[in-house]
């Protein structure tokens, strides 16, 4: 694409895509770092992670500022009003991220004294690092302003929803086999929806990745992995699985 | 043209019964239009359909050919003598070279409001009189006076100048004088009306206010605007033409040309990304 005619407003729009990558990186990390905290039972780790989302929410607030001056300056009309559009929704999304991961480190915190079921801990390994790998290719698809690679990413999602669905199950069974395990299950019940909802901010984010990119919006129905809200435990439940 | 996604097109289709009722029939439709100055192509076989009570927007860069093809609507182009023009034009399905058609009438049912306020160097009265005058639209003067008075009403400019019809119009401020201007167009009742970057001229209240009386107009007249204002192409009109090199490049709904343009040279244009 042709470069503006006015450089300042070309240096602008390529300051709020820095921002995003900046944000990018640190939701990646703080998602990262805030499983290696549960995993490792490691609180300083945790506090580090919960003191640090305070950079993306500045961030967040950072890009805000900028997209309004734009808007009040710039007027942005077709491609660079879809990017502002974008930055200011990605932004959203990506500042959500990081509050879950942060969710995560507090819950890393409360449960760190216990020790945690291995199985567990393996499948919601698998979450975080497909959640990372999602993360970080709708960034990428941003980046590169592809809308092949986010659909990709939005398609993709249902993996995580599978993954979800089959913790949420056996964290069930857990807690049925020993009513003492549910607090510590539940904190990691929580912490799996935590990532599987950083995931569905990842299909946001490729949702809006595509109508930067296409200008039309994505009206198909995606698939929907998540069945944890529709399940119901009876005394009987274990025997259906 | 991008494909649309299945949920769009079931959308659109739904839709549909409800956009055919509201649906503006066409007023002007051009057909191969192509201007010669002597030897220089000018304008390059123009398609399009204007659709009746709409503002249209004619934007592109300077030299794109829009003000030609704006002239051409009523045979301006014809006061030019090394001026050719190939192509139909309709209004109403009538087309505008037929020699049966006096261009007289056609110019009095198509307005025009120019980049400068040019008021006649006459009374503000005398000024809107003039057109209903010598096409005998009024019986008596107490006629006249009506149609005066009412162009200069909804020409916004009625409370400005109802104490001072016999002072100079050239006496107003830009602004007012462009509002006489289109006062003094639509005296003789047009259902056209052409304007060629009407506020450049203007302050930004002028402009508003012209804005606003072009708003009110699109009830009755169908409104072509030049304009090198994105922002008040954008504002202003239902749809939205864009030339370059002498071709309309592009022509849509206003809405999706500023959110979406579907040609790389409009988005580069509209953006401020040009060359």
């Amino acid at each position: 694409m042709l470069e503006h005619t006015v450089k300042s407003y070309e240096e602008e729009l390529k300051l709020l895509d820095r921002k995003i990558a900046q944000m990018g990186g640190l939701a990646e990390r703080q998602l990262a770092e805030s499983f290696d905290a549960l995993e490792r039972r490691d609180p300083d780790l945790a506090e580090q992670v919960i003191a640090s989302d305070k950079r993306i929410d500045a961030l967040e607030r950072e890009v805000q500022e900028h997209v309004i001056a734009i808007i009040a300056r710039r007027q942005p009309i077709a491609v660079d009003l879809r990017q502002i559009m974008a930055v200011l929704n990605i932004s959203g999304d990506l500042e959500r991220c990081g509050d879950l991961a942060k969710n995560i480190a507090k819950r890393a915190l409360a449960i760190a004294p216990e020790s945690h079921p291995k199985p567990i801990i393996t499948g919601l390994n698998h979450m975080v690092e497909l959640a990372s790998h999602q993360l970080k290719d709708v960034l990428d698809a941003y980046a590169t302003r592809n809308a092949e690679r986010a659909v990709a990413v939005w398609h993709a999602d249902s993996k995580l929803d599978n993954l979800y669905n089959s913790i949420f199950r056996e964290l069930l069974t857990y807690m049925m086999e020993d009513p003492r395990n549910i607090g510590l299950s539940t904190h990691l019940l929580f912490g799996a929806k935590n990532i599987e909802r950083v995931g569905d901010h990842t299909t946001n984010i490729a949702e809006t990745v595509h109508f930067l990119v296409t200008g039309q919006n994505l009206t198909d129905d995606r698939p929907k992995g998540d069945q944890t809200s529709t399940t119901l435990i009876s005394p009987d439940w274990d025997k259906k699985v | 043209m991008q494909q649309l996604p299945i949920g769009a097109t079931k959308m659109l289709s739904t839709v549909k019964p409800l956009l055919a009722e509201t649906a503006a029939e066409t007023k002007i439709t051009a057909r191969g239009v192509s201007v010669f100055y002597g030897e220089k192509q000018a304008l390059f076989d123009v398609d399009v359909d204007i659709p009746k009570n709409s503002v249209m927007a004619f934007i592109g860069p300077s030299g794109c050919g829009k003000s030609t093809f704006l002239r051409c609507i009523n045979r301006m182009n014809d006061t030019i003598p090394i001026a050719r023009t190939e192509g139909t034009i309709t209004i109403d399905g009538r087309d505008i070279d037929d020699p049966e058609l006096d261009v007289v009438e056609l110019r009095a049912r198509v307005g025009m409001v120019f980049q400068k306020p040019n008021p006649f160097p006459k009374s503000i009265y005398e000024n809107v009189a003039y057109g209903p005058r010598i096409h005998g639209l009024a019986n008596s003067k107490s006629e006249l006076d009506g149609i005066v008075e009412n162009s200069l009403r909804r020409a916004g400019l009625m409370k400005e100048v109802h104490d001072r019809m016999n002072e100079p119009g050239t006496g107003l401020s830009g602004g007012q004088q462009q509002r006489l201007c289109i006062a003094r167009a639509i005296a003789t009742s047009p259902d056209v009306m052409l304007m060629d970057e009407p506020c450049s001229a203007l302050d930004p209240i002028a402009t508003a206010r012209v804005e606003e009386l072009i708003d009110e107009l699109r009830e009755s007249l169908t409104i072509i605007i030049v304009t090198h204002s994105m922002q008040q192409a954008a504002r202003v009109s239902q749809r939205t033409a864009f030339f370059h090199l002498g071709k309309l490049v592009e022509e849509s709904e206003t809405t999706t040309m500023f959110r979406n343009p579907s040609d790389q040279r409009t988005q580069d244009y509209i953006t401020g990304r040009f060359g």
